[in-house]
């Protein structure tokens, strides 16, 4: 599983880096985490607002910095 | 839910009881707990101080809560599709409006900036978004409100309005499109469909409860501060001392406050309350309402973000043709009132 946090480095995206790492650590979940500081790819994203969360290509999370239990809930689908 | 209901109601009849009592509250602890006298500047900046604090506080959590009920039924990319296809006018009219209400923080300014210009929204159009989104917020109107009484605050939020609508368009007539980085036209966009949430009433109360923890747990100190400082004014500095400096005769005091105002990073928690001191004590109200806009919408740390996507000769458009509308606006204040 690869996990883009999508940011220019603003305390949020520290946050959410943070955060998904605690949340794979509770699920034991093995993965890559990339952060994306660069607005030129962060704008092809799609993104408008950051920090934003990208699982296997796909924004789930924008402009919000989620909970740690948000971001497990919103992992358990990419999990099976 | 039902508790949560119940927890909201009570605690919405607790801020009447305290907001409509913070007068006498304010005098028993002053006078009776204390046992200060009247009349000193110790005491009057004190009571200043202990009835201002809670009262603009109360206000912030009220109006930010319900604002952060508001903005969830905004998002940047509902705003970009209503912006798509407007023409200019129209679209800087619009944009201002939308700049109000969509949740925005500085930090995304380059982001969002990227996707209006990408999705095709004009160069004006998306300037007058990013000139009203900053400059008019709720803590602003909060502030002014608490501090000034609701005329200075429409005041403050319908010229606000105007110089983001005028700026942008301006900027779009100016076809400007050249001083935008080359990079900026190249991003490709992949179209990725964003999922509109489905979001209940409940969970966007509980955005409005997160609002209030992110937005008063930030600003509460600088309320605290610029309180105490304005307190400090109003207890100790003799009446019309700032008349000679920001008053209506010192005609150069309008754009003077605009250009110390622009490098100036204060929110506007912070800067308000020593503002409204400076009225009591003989300022103008076009000078302070010129000076408040310039520190709150041209902030130097945004401009130098924006220099990201935009080179020099535009962002100094930008900034003199906003500076320009703020000093316009001191000056008619200064004349009417």
């Amino acid at each position: 599983m690869t996990i883009k946090v999508l940011g220019p480095g603003c305390m949020n995206c520290r946050t959410l880096e943070q955060r998904t790492i605690e949340a794979l650590k509770k699920m034991n979940l093995e993965a890559s985490i990339e952060k994306v500081t660069d607005f030129q790819q962060i704008a092809s994203y799609g993104v408008l607002r950051t920090p934003g969360l990208v699982v296997e290509n796909k924004v789930l999370v924008q402009g919000r910095v989620p909970t740690v239990a948000q971001i497990q809930e919103l992992l358990t689908s990419y999990v099976a | 839910m039902k508790t949560k209901i119940v927890s909201i109601v009570l605690s919405f009849i607790a801020w009447i009881l305290i907001y409509t009592n913070l007068e006498s509250i304010t005098d028993t602890i002053v006078y009776s707990l204390l046992q200060l006298q009247k009349g000193s500047p110790f005491t009057f900046a004190l009571h200043f101080f202990v009835f201002e604090v809670p009262k603009v506080l109360l206000l912030l959590t009220l109006i930010v809560f319900v604002v952060g009920i508001i903005r969830s039924y905004f998002s940047p990319e509902r705003t970009r599709k209503m912006l798509g296809g407007k023409k200019l006018f129209a679209g800087n009219v619009l944009a201002s409006m939308l700049g109000i209400v969509t949740p925005f923080c500085s930090c995304s300014a380059i982001p969002l900036f990227l996707g209006f210009v990408e999705s095709g929204i004009p160069l004006g159009v998306t300037f007058s978004f990013l000139i009203a989104a900053p400059m008019i917020n709720e803590v602003a109107l909060v502030m002014l409100f608490g501090l000034f009484g609701w005329q200075t605050a429409l005041l403050y939020m319908s010229t606000g309005l105007l110089i983001a609508m005028v700026s942008g368009y301006i900027i779009g007539r100016l076809k400007l499109e050249r001083f935008v980085e080359e990079w900026v036209h190249a991003v490709k966009v992949s179209p990725v469909e964003f999922v509109e949430e489905k979001i209940s009433f409940s969970s966007r109360v509980d955005l409005g409860i997160e609002a209030v923890k992110e937005i008063v747990g930030k600003v509460w100190l600088y309320v605290l501060l610029g309180i105490a400082v304005g307190a400090g004014v109003h207890g100790y500095v003799p009446e019309n001392f700032m008349a000679s400096l920001m008053g209506k005769s010192a005609w150069w005091s309008v754009p003077i406050s605009v250009l110390i105002g622009i490098p100036m990073y204060s929110n506007a928690a912070g800067i308000i309350p020593v503002v409204q001191a400076l009225l009591e004590k003989g300022a103008s109200l076009g000078t302070v309402l010129a000076f408040m806009m310039s520190v709150i919408g041209l902030s130097f740390p945004e401009t130098i973000i924006l220099k990201k996507v935009l080179k020099l000769p535009l962002i100094f458009t930008f900034v003199g043709i906003v500076g320009t509308g703020i000093i316009i606006v001191g000056y008619i204040f200064n004349i009417l009132y």
